[in-house]
């Protein structure tokens, strides 16, 4: 297996679960209602408590210990996609990103728990668990709020609408996709895209929202290769203020 | 978390001149046994509102109480930290959910409680109006003001009311992981490096003013509340909440080779007592009634985040789906 081709998709597994996680938290204590404040604290802990799993198995392929390698990097070294480092916005953008965002992850692990990589293969078998609560959560919520009110309807819509090209950035291709592809450790980003398209539509076919026309817009791919939008380096300068204070302290 | 100490108004001598006697001498005998009181059972007026007010400022504290820690998941160092700082904040928001909930068995919806709290009719823990300014502020309020927390919730769920007291059994467990991680940043922080010394020292200098505030005034001169220990609604009273708390955790602030800013604290070998410089009761009035460093700031956060949830919470009113079965 090309150690290099497996590094990459672990960190861009690893960083979208953290950078997405960590936006979650931001709604502690703000949510529109307390059982959703919950909700997206609890979906909060399960990503960064999963990227954290995967930084491991990164530390025993030989890079740095996971507090380092999320705590003490810059944003042009980050691999996740522009989608989860967007601010959060209002409960309708923050909710159509969990929607989207989740059902990807949600195919993704699925289909890596047929990895022929052991180590990706037993934690996606995990992660998959959770990650279905996830989807369920997002599905009731966009089925009720995307089929209530005007209000809901439009800001939905609209949230939909300027999410779309950022969440077709999950699926850039990644330089060793024809390995992964070969080795059996992952099915491809396309064959996800594709399952991903079925699924949200299947959904959003069940409320009064529109899917906007996907072969015209332009995905805003460049995350996997540490190009950012401005808003990644401003969180995880936060995430790091106080690691960084001593970053040899023990906290 | 939440101190108590402060909630109780005045009562009026005539308060229960207009209660059926016998019902009334039922329902005392009820609790003189130690039956709890269940939200469907006779109730005089008098115990209802008190008990609607102090279950109602309890949930408000748990979530204005989630933001001066709140502040501090997006930052916490490491991993191990991160994490269990958004499962204890979040557990602080689901403690008001639990205590929403008991209180409108009493009557009062949760819209009308946090409609209450917002335009500032109704009060909060005190303590929540001081900022948390550094990790180690965090990590004071996460050890010592749950502690402090604990001491007066055991005591309550004691109490006579049922709902409440089984919403409180489960916060004082969850409560109880609060301080356990509490204390090992505290540790961590007052073993470490000179800076981390020097962090913790510095929050332990800032907070203890509003932790000493945190029980309520003194009993010589807090409102009568007799009635209230008697139906078993108030349990203990705002000293003995105090000595019980500096009881347990002074000497495990002084092993810990931290000092407290109060050069009159020491116990009282012979009556068993810690003797402390009397707190400034006129600061605590005056932030209780709004005039604190974070008052302000507190409850617009709570207002925005009403206002800006307000179209999901209408959405909700207008389903067009319905469940009819569990969806796991």
């Amino acid at each position: 297996m090309n150690t290099e081709a497996l590094k990459e998709l672990l960190y861009k597994i690893a960083d979208d679960q953290l950078i997405l996680g960590h936006r979650n938290s931001e709604w502690t204590g703000f949510g529109p209602l307390l059982e959703e404040d919950i909700a997206f604290s609890s979906m909060a802990q399960d990503k960064v408590g999963q990227s954290w799993q995967f930084y491991k198995i990164l530390n025993e392929l030989g890079e740095s210990d996971p507090d380092t390698v999320a705590f003490m990097r810059n944003a042009d070294q980050f691999h996740n996609c522009q989608f989860v480092e967007l601010p959060n916005g209002e409960y309708d953008f923050s909710l159509i990103r969990h929607f989207l965002f989740d059902t990807a992850e949600l195919i993704r692990f699925t289909m890596l728990a047929d990895s022929t990589y052991e180590p990706i293969s037993q934690l996606a078998k995990k992660i998959r668990g959770e990650v279905k609560y996830h989807t369920m959560h997002a599905n009731i919520w966009i089925k009720q709020l995307g089929s209530a009110t005007p209000e809901s309807i439009q800001r939905l819509q609209d949230s939909l609408n300027q999410a779309m090209p950022y969440a077709l950035g999950i699926f850039e291709p990644s330089p060793f996709e024809d390995d992964l592809i070969s080795s059996g450790t992952f099915v491809g980003e396309k064959a996800l895209e594709s399952e991903w398209k079925k699924q949200i539509k299947e959904i959003i076919d069940q409320t009064e929202l529109d899917l906007p026309d996907m072969d015209s817009l332009t995905p805003a791919f460049g995350g996997r290769s540490g190009n950012h939008t401005e808003h990644l380096q401003p969180l995880l300068d936060e995430m790091s203020e106080v690691f960084r204070v001593d970053p040899t302290a023990d906290w | 978390m939440y101190g108590g100490g402060n909630v109780f108004e005045a009562m009026k001598a005539t308060a229960l001149a207009e209660e059926d006697p016998q019902k009334l001498a039922e329902f005392e005998a009820r609790i003189d046994r130690g039956e709890k009181i269940e939200p469907k059972d006779w109730m005089p007026q008098l115990y209802r509102k008190q008990l609607i007010r102090m279950i109602e400022q309890h949930a408000h504290s748990e979530i204005i109480g989630a933001l001066p820690e709140g502040t501090w998941i997006t930052r916490a160092p490491g991993f191990k930290r991160k994490l269990a700082l958004m499962a204890k904040v979040q557990d602080e928001v689901g403690h008001a959910q639990l205590l929403y909930s008991a209180a409108e068995t009493l009557g009062k919806s949760r819209e009308q409680m946090i409609d209450d709290l917002i335009t500032g009719k109704s009060k909060y823990s005190n303590i929540f109006n001081y900022p948390a300014f550094t990790w180690a502020d965090s990590c004071f309020i996460s050890w010592l003001v749950d502690a402090g927390a604990i001491v007066n919730q055991v005591a309550n769920s004691k109490g006579s009311y049922g709902p409440y007291c089984r919403a409180l059994e489960r916060i004082c467990a969850e409560e109880s992981f609060h301080l356990k991680y509490g204390h090992h940043c505290v540790i961590h922080l007052a073993t470490g490096t000179k800076k981390q010394r020097e962090m913790m020292q510095a929050a332990v200098n800032r907070w203890w003013a509003p932790m000493m505030h945190f029980f309520g005034p003194s009993d010589k001169i807090s409102v009568h509340s007799e009635i209230l220990m008697r139906w078993k609604v108030k349990m203990a009273s705002n000293d003995e909440c105090r000595q019980q708390f500096l009881d347990m955790y002074v000497p495990k602030i002084w092993e810990l080779g931290l000092t407290v800013p109060d050069e009159n604290l020491k116990k009282n070998q012979e009556t068993g007592q810690w003797e402390f410089t009397e707190p400034d009761w006129e600061e605590f009035k005056r932030v209780i009634n709004g005039d604190g460093p974070c008052n302000k700031e507190r409850l617009a956060v709570r207002r925005t985040a009403e206002e800006r949830g307000r179209w999901v919470r209408e959405a909700l009113l207008a389903p067009k789906a319905k469940y009819v079965t569990p969806l796991a």
